[in-house]
């Protein structure tokens, strides 16, 4: 479904720096049961951040105060593994509307952009500083803006430019969707088909 | 002319329009879906007013999330049986055709599709599965996509994707014996990495892949995704065209000879480029396992679990906590430790030929005391063989719990979980944290090393428990 439009976003973050976080972390395939997209993010990253009686861990991430925001920064390779959408339908539904790694899997990423919650591939060093600027001061806050391009560290001023080709920029930014995309190109679609 | 790849040449046939500075509109010949990933493409389908614009290139099952014991009945689970039933609903109403619970075809998504003939050379394959990449042993671009991805493939047909890069893996020489193709996919995880394909399609090649069979080769496929890569594919030979010649959907009569000569060739050119390549040798491969929580870490069975030496940071951290998830130390040895269960199943391993190579070696032992042993097979079609064969007789001899066709614990989505803190040695694909069940802890192995486990009760070379 066309979803949100993303222009520029600034929020304090939170971050979650271990490595190979994959999509059965993000969400258990045994929340998976669901035939509707909402209500995942009360189960987003369940086995760390619950114990087995459904108590808070008090050392996970989302269960300190002390961080909060639209901006998860995660480590690298994040997202791996099933292709399952309900990972970022959860993130969605938590309330995130930006992940920054400095590696993402290529199923997750894709379908962050499918539902409008922006993949920001930063380079490890960049990672690191977020990570410690975050760790001295909970609220700092960081500006992603789709139009420029860029992360920057308000508090600093250090910035990173990003890709995003210009097709899905332009998604993002008016909050269209790929099938709107395809739906209007039916007649030359049906065209090829027949020479399948 | 231009000197191309076996991978070029099937996606350049498949792109009905490129996006100026944006991802290409990719054509898909077969699409696969079961009830776990599609309810809510379905619905938002209903939600814009569209409808199935090409029916018969969707195919259904399910499988993710069905029980594994009494399939005749009404399924208890409530969650569960409303998705089963979504599914049956959805295809009753907009035509699609659905191997249901119990009917001969039913079975995991990726064995059916090969099994009956659906899946063929030169095609572009997509399911709401990250294992779709299976089917590329066939020498078909076939790879997982999201549930907004599963619709626009209901809704038209196409996806939006960027073509990615390319990588040849090259395996050359002969395995040595009681190394499987799935030592080969693991042994080539741990040495590039559970990342270390991201952004990259992938084409097997060397002598070493050529000489497996089509099972085999679907092993191999299966796991692409689990070094980051979107797909792996094979180039197709007479190994595929006997595979699939006869198979219920395969082309027939002249059909089936004009079919041949296309598919014939699909294979890269001589000199064509990759972006990267890496070259194996077969004889450097031994039985592997996991003892980490990610495909990339695998060892020899024989061998020591990596020490952190020249590990730092995050990078050091996460290693020191999946270890520890683990309950294993740097530095020791996997063989010799105990193990609770053995899984044999799976889009990874669970067609005839490893429920074969199982009872072959398992015939005449009896499973150690220790060990829960279940054995699901892929699809009704490999169970039926199996009685056939006299092979379930044999496992059931041995100790093994014969179950029916789902994804069963290889993601433990149904009540096929291991308990928490206990070891399981798996033929399936995936040893993330909680994979199999919360605090499971799993090592992924091929069927043989699994069937040594079975009867050793403990970590074991397969070569030393099963002489000859």
């Amino acid at each position: 479904m066309a979803y949100d439009k993303f222009t520029v976003l600034t929020s304090t973050a939170v971050p979650l720096p271990a490595e190979n976080v994959d999509t059965d972390q993000i969400i258990p395939a045994r929340f998976l049961k669901a035939t509707e997209r909402e209500g995942f993010g009360d189960n987003l990253f369940r086995d760390w951040r619950y114990d087995v009686e459904g108590n808070p861990k008090k050392d996970f991430v989302l269960n300190d105060p002390t961080y909060s925001g639209k901006i998860l920064v995660a480590g690298k390779n994040f997202g791996s593994g099933s292709s399952r959408e309900h990972a970022v339908w959860a993130i969605y539904d938590y309330g995130f509307r930006c992940v920054v790694s400095s590696f993402f899997a290529d199923i997750f990423k894709n379908n962050c952009l499918n539902i409008g919650v922006l993949p920001v591939t930063v380079s490890p060093e960049f990672a690191e500083k977020l990570f410690n600027a975050i760790a001295s001061d909970p609220s700092t806050e960081i500006e992603v803006s789709i139009p420029a391009q860029t992360i920057t560290l308000l508090t600093t001023g250090e910035s990173e430019s990003f890709d995003i080709n210009s097709y899905k920029k332009d998604n993002m930014q008016n909050g269209f969707d790929d099938i709107d995309y395809l739906l209007n190109m039916e007649s030359e679609i049906d065209k090829f088909e027949k020479t399948r | 002319m231009e000197k191309t790849t076996l991978f070029d040449k099937i996606w350049d046939a498949h792109v009905v329009r490129s996006v100026p500075s944006g991802p290409d509109v990719f054509f898909i010949d077969k699409h696969f879906i079961h009830e776990v990933t599609s309810p809510v493409a379905f619905l938002n389908l209903e939600k814009r007013g569209v409808t199935v614009k090409y029916p018969h290139r969707t195919i259904a099952t399910p499988d993710h999330n069905v029980p594994t014991v009494d399939q005749d009945q009404t399924i208890k689970d409530k969650l569960s049986r409303m998705q089963v039933e979504r599914l049956r609903e959805n295809c009753k109403k907009y035509g699609i055709e659905l191997h249901d619970l119990g009917s001969a075809h039913h079975g995991i998504v990726h064995v059916i599709g090969p099994e009956l003939g659906i899946t063929q050379p030169g095609m572009t394959i997509v399911c709401g599965d990250s294992h779709t990449s299976t089917h590329g042993a066939f020498g078909a671009i076939a790879f997982g996509i999201g549930t907004s991805e599963v619709e626009m493939v209901l809704a038209t047909q196409c996806i939006m994707q960027s073509k990615p890069k390319k990588m040849r893996i090259t395996v050359d020489g002969e395995l040595g014996s009681g190394v499987t193709s799935k030592d080969i996919i693991l042994y080539i995880i741990a040495k590039i990495s559970a990342a270390g394909a991201t952004g990259y399609f992938v084409e097997y090649a060397g002598s070493a892949i050529q000489s497996l069979s089509m099972e085999a080769r679907m092993t191999i496929c299966n796991m692409s995704i689990e070094m980051g890569a979107r797909g792996g594919l094979i180039a197709p030979d007479e190994t595929t065209f006997n595979y699939l010649k006869g198979k219920q959907y395969s082309p027939a009569g002249e059909a089936w000879d004009q079919a041949v000569a296309e598919w014939s060739a699909l294979k890269t050119d001589e000199g064509a480029v990759f972006d990267k390549e890496y070259t194996f040798e077969a004889a450097d491969i031994e039985p592997m396992i996991t003892y980490g929580t990610n495909p990339g870490m695998g060892i020899k069975v024989k061998g020591n679990i990596p020490t952190t030496e020249g590990m730092e940071g995050s990078n050091k951290i996460s290693y020191l906590k999946s270890l520890e998830y683990m309950g294993f130390a740097p530095g020791e040895p996997v063989k010799g430790k105990k193990v609770d269960y053995v899984f044999v199943g799976s889009c990874t391993n669970g067609r005839i030929e490893d429920i074969r190579s199982v009872a072959s070696f398992v015939k005449g032992h009896k499973k150690a005391d220790n060990i829960t042993a279940w054995i699901v097979p892929g699809s009704k079609e490999v169970e039926k063989m199996a009685h056939e064969e006299g092979l379930v007789k044999i496992l059931e001899e041995a100790g093994f719990e014969l179950r029916q066709p789902g994804c069963s614990a290889c993601l433990a989505m149904n009540d096929d979980k291991i308990p928490s803190g206990k070891y399981a040695v798996s033929t399936s694909n995936r040893n993330f944290e909680g994979r199999q069940g919360p605090g499971a802890r799993t090592m992924l192995a091929s069927p043989l090393t699994v069937a040594a486990v079975a009867v050793r009760g403990e970590i074991c070379d397969p070569r030393e428990v099963f002489e000859n």
